[in-house]
């Protein structure tokens, strides 16, 4: 009964989406007030509905219904209540009700916060959220119902969620990348109601840059969890594979930040109109293209779901509608671009661009890497061939060196035009600074200059530094300590969400960089009472033991880590064999550091008592999710700037002034 | 700028869809085996990563075996390589590797580390064999028989409900023993 209700909140969710579509912008075509201030209503009674067919979703898991397919495929009586729950987005049906939910979210979202966008301006942009549900809960019950039944019930016990997303990655990861790829169909529906009402102005991109900095937070936090999962739980130490699904998040993200560089342009000084409005365009249509590949099939992935072309074919003529349409749009209605201000050189405009060529240069080559064997094959006729992280990498690393090189002076530089001698006199110091400590930090910690640690412990600190020096310089008339400290609270919460958010893309490419050029790793066989010396430490194995899990049994390791003869820590690498799949999962342990992880996993029992053991040295991994976390506290941060609350009412009053005139 | 440039964006994106509408029409998932199936094996002269001796197609031809293609660079092939591990350990199947766009001491050095369970693997360095084979990604698998016909291709890893359910019987079927040891 419960999976029926569910079904049936779906259908009403359909119907309510329809209606939120169709009326709003139709008040505003015929200038009805009240068929436009409808839009709020029915984006609230959307997401109840949405709310209600995940939550009996959710209870069908939680009562070991197995007569709903879904529930019988990914879950197992015996699967703790916490995974019962995150079970619900283990594979493709429940994953795509929760991003539709998500979607229903935002639609919310934005309806409660948006008291003071003219009303005709928030019905377009619910309007144009209302019509992507609409698409979104058509593919849920078209190709992908996950309350489908299987009568008579077949299953007794579950098939059981597959053990490598049976863990707190899993839980956090997929909700955190649903909402941030969501999160740009906001700024997406701005642009497009922009697009049709003619208006794009300085007041359109400061309605879209709070939502914008908010989705890219999400999005941050979701990659880099993700990459913290495939860390620890793939069990071989790797953090980032070039992946089609990978690449599918990251493309968003790198469109996402140009977008936000972009947005702040528009605002402040009302140029780059139609570039934003593109950027818009695309980051959105660049999730739906990522959904579009991980769930088709198209292109064969560690992450992919289970394949099914109608679900593809779904997927690629909704890309052709959304997307061609709202290209089509731009291309008949954004304004033809014409230098509205004067900027020059060294101006800050000029560096957001320059980050802006950077990072679109950088999305393409990604998109061109991922879609290359796709694009082979349709020009040959079924040639195949495919893409490794060889290319990526020798393509992306020298983009985001140049990007990190722009970081620095960017924030430094004022708009319209800077005094080249200002800029040099602020940074030569920072320069010389950067040098000095990318060749001392590395010669002195390891006794050797190599390329990448150099490279970026210099970037690290030209970015680092540059920004104190800004910070220094903006509260240089202050007296006084206390004085200072106060004067940079006054700087805003959007200028701490820039710094903090740049403080992590250093961190993170300080991370990437030291990571990859001093980990070591050793495999060996030992038996009890074995030991290994990696690097400072000895890594001592006392054998196997075995555990009982909720629905697993293992084999537990202990190795006892030792620096100097002292203990520093003991390690639980398992081998676990789940019972419902009869699969055997790698369980790896790690001591984690901030400066260095030590990584142990199991391999193969060797006779004997002994074990194959991989020992991993992992320097500074950490930093590359950490970079992250500073991301999202950054985003966050800006997003919830007062400033935008106050020119909010600013700008109400100056519409409300221009009505009464 | 003119009004026409505008439609540049347009014009790309419709470029790229009907791109993924090509390699999604041909790339039906549910076709991808049967338009593999029951053709020959691609004639091709490699060499072996173990030493660089030359190896050609005739060479491997005689038995049924599979042929699986692995590379270092993917994460999804290491996952797999267990299975291989134990299949190659525990029945009588030739197994014969593909290594596929890779670095050749780095992947000595990859199944020194994690075992070895190929009879022989065949470099392909250039990828030559691989768009020959219709390689979509590794890893994967192809079961050959004894006139060197494909009999089965599986896309993606292979795990031990795959060498059960599928890889086993097609052997079977092929005339290799493949009772289980006894204990």
């Amino acid at each position: 009964m419960i999976p029926e209700l569910g079904h049936f909140a779906l259908i009403l969710a359909l119907m309510l989406a329809v209606l939120l579509a169709v009326v709003p912008m139709a008040g505003v075509v015929r200038r009805d007030l009240t068929l436009q201030h409808s839009a709020g209503a029915l984006s609230a009674g959307l997401f109840v509905f949405l709310l209600l067919s995940y939550a009996c979703l959710t209870q069908a898991f939680l009562q070991d219904d197995f007569s709903v397919a879904y529930v019988a495929n990914n879950s197992n009586a015996l699967l703790p209540w916490y995974y019962k729950v995150s079970a619900v987005w283990g594979a493709h049906e429940g994953s795509f009700l929760l991003w539709t939910l998500i979607m229903g979210g935002w639609t919310l979202a934005v309806a409660l916060r948006s008291e003071a966008l003219p009303t005709a301006m928030l019905a377009r942009v619910l309007s144009v959220m209302g019509a992507l549900t609409v698409g979104f809960i058509l593919f849920l019950l078209m190709t992908s119902n996950p309350f489908e039944r299987v009568l008579p019930v077949a299953a007794a016990e579950g098939a059981d969620l597959n053990p490598q997303l049976q863990d707190f990655g899993l839980i956090v990861h997929p909700p955190m990348l649903y909402t941030g790829y969501v999160g740009f169909s906001v700024a997406f529906a701005f642009a497009i109601a922009a697009l049709l009402s003619g208006r794009l102005d300085a007041a359109w991109a400061r309605w879209s840059r709070p939502w914008t900095n908010l989705a890219w937070a999400f999005l941050s936090v979701g990659i880099a969890l993700g990459s913290w999962w495939a860390y620890y739980e793939l069990g071989w130490g790797g953090w980032w594979f070039w992946d089609a699904v990978e690449n599918a998040s990251f493309m968003p993200w790198l469109v996402g930040t140009a977008l936000i560089h972009s947005l702040a342009v528009t605002e402040k000084r009302g140029v780059f109109k139609s570039w934003t409005v593109l950027l818009a365009i695309a980051a959105f249509s660049l999730s739906l293209l990522g959904a579009f590949i991980v769930r088709s099939g198209v292109l064969t992935s560690v992450h992919a779901f289970a394949v099914d072309p109608e679900r593809g074919m779904f997927i690629l003529v909704f890309l052709l509608l959304v997307v061609g349409s709202a290209l089509a749009l731009y291309a008949l209605r954004a304004p033809v671009m014409r230098a509205e201000a004067r900027y020059e050189g060294l101006s800050r405009e000029v560096m957001l661009l320059a980050n802006n060529i950077v990072l679109v240069v950088s999305t393409a080559a990604v998109l061109l890497g991922t879609l290359y064997p796709l694009v082979y094959e349709s020009l040959t006729g079924g040639g195949k061939i495919s893409v490794g992280p060889p290319y990526f990498n020798a393509v992306f690393v020298p983009l985001m060196v140049l990007l990190l090189l722009i970081m620095a002076p960017a924030p430094l530089a004022r708009w319209k035009r800077t005094g080249a001698a200002q800029l040099m006199s602020s940074l030569s110091k920072v320069a010389l600074a950067s040098v000095a400590l990318g060749l001392a930090l590395p010669l002195v910690v390891t006794g050797a200059l190599e390329l990448w640690p150099v490279l970026s412990v210099m970037l690290g600190a030209w970015i680092t530094l540059a920004l104190l020096v800004d910070a220094l310089e903006r509260v240089r008339n202050k007296q006084g300590l206390s004085a200072k400290l106060r004067g940079l609270k006054t700087l805003g919460a959007g200028y701490g969400g820039m710094v903090l958010a740049h403080l992590g893309v250093a961190v993170t490419a300080l991370g990437i960089a030291l990571t990859t050029t001093y980990s070591a790793e050793r495999d060996v066989r030992l038996a009890p009472g074995e030991s290994v010396t990696l690097g400072p430490r000895t890594y001592l194995f006392e054998g196997v033991a075995p555990l009982e899990g909720p629905n697993y049994v293992a084999d537990q390791g202990t190795v006892r880590v030792f620096q100097n003869g002292q203990p520093i820590a003991v390690l639980h690498p398992e081998k676990r064999r789940y019972l419902a799949r009869q699969m055997v999962m790698t369980e790896a342990d790690i001591d984690p550091g901030f400066f260095r992880d030590l990584y142990v996993a199991l391999g193969e029992p060797l006779g004997d008592g002994a074990w194959a053991l991989r020992v991993h040295d992992k320097p500074f991994v950490r930093w590359v999710w950490l970079g992250g976390v500073l991301m999202m506290f950054g985003g966050l941060m800006a997003a919830f700037d007062r400033r935008y609350r106050r020119l909010k009412l600013r700008d109400q009053a100056a519409l409300a002034g221009a009505l009464a005139s | 700028m003119s009004r026409t440039s505008l439609f540049l964006p347009l014009g790309l994106f419709l470029l790229m869809a009907f791109m993924l509408w090509r390699g999604f029409a041909l790339n039906d998932p549910h076709e991808l085996p049967s338009a593999l199936l029951n053709q020959p094996l691609p004639d091709f002269q490699k060499t072996r990563l173990a030493d660089g001796a030359p190896v050609a197609r005739r060479d491997l031809l005689g038995t049924p075996f599979m042929l699986n293609v692995w590379a270092t660079w993917c994460p999804t092939c290491k996952a797999e390589h267990a299975e291989l591990n134990r299949i190659a350990a525990r029945y009588a199947v030739p197994l014969v590797g593909v290594n596929y766009k890779d670095d050749g001491p780095a992947a000595r050095a990859w199944l020194a580390r994690y075992g070895d369970p190929y009879r022989l693997s065949v470099v392909d360095q250039d990828g030559s064999l691989g768009i020959e084979l219709g390689v979509y990604g590794a890893p994967e698998t192809f079961i050959v028989d004894r006139d060197g016909i494909i009999r089965y291709k599986r896309v993606g890893a292979v795990d031990r409900r795959v060498w059960e359910e599928e890889i086993r019987p097609v052997l079977q079927n092929l005339g290799l023993p493949l009772e289980e040891p006894s204990a």
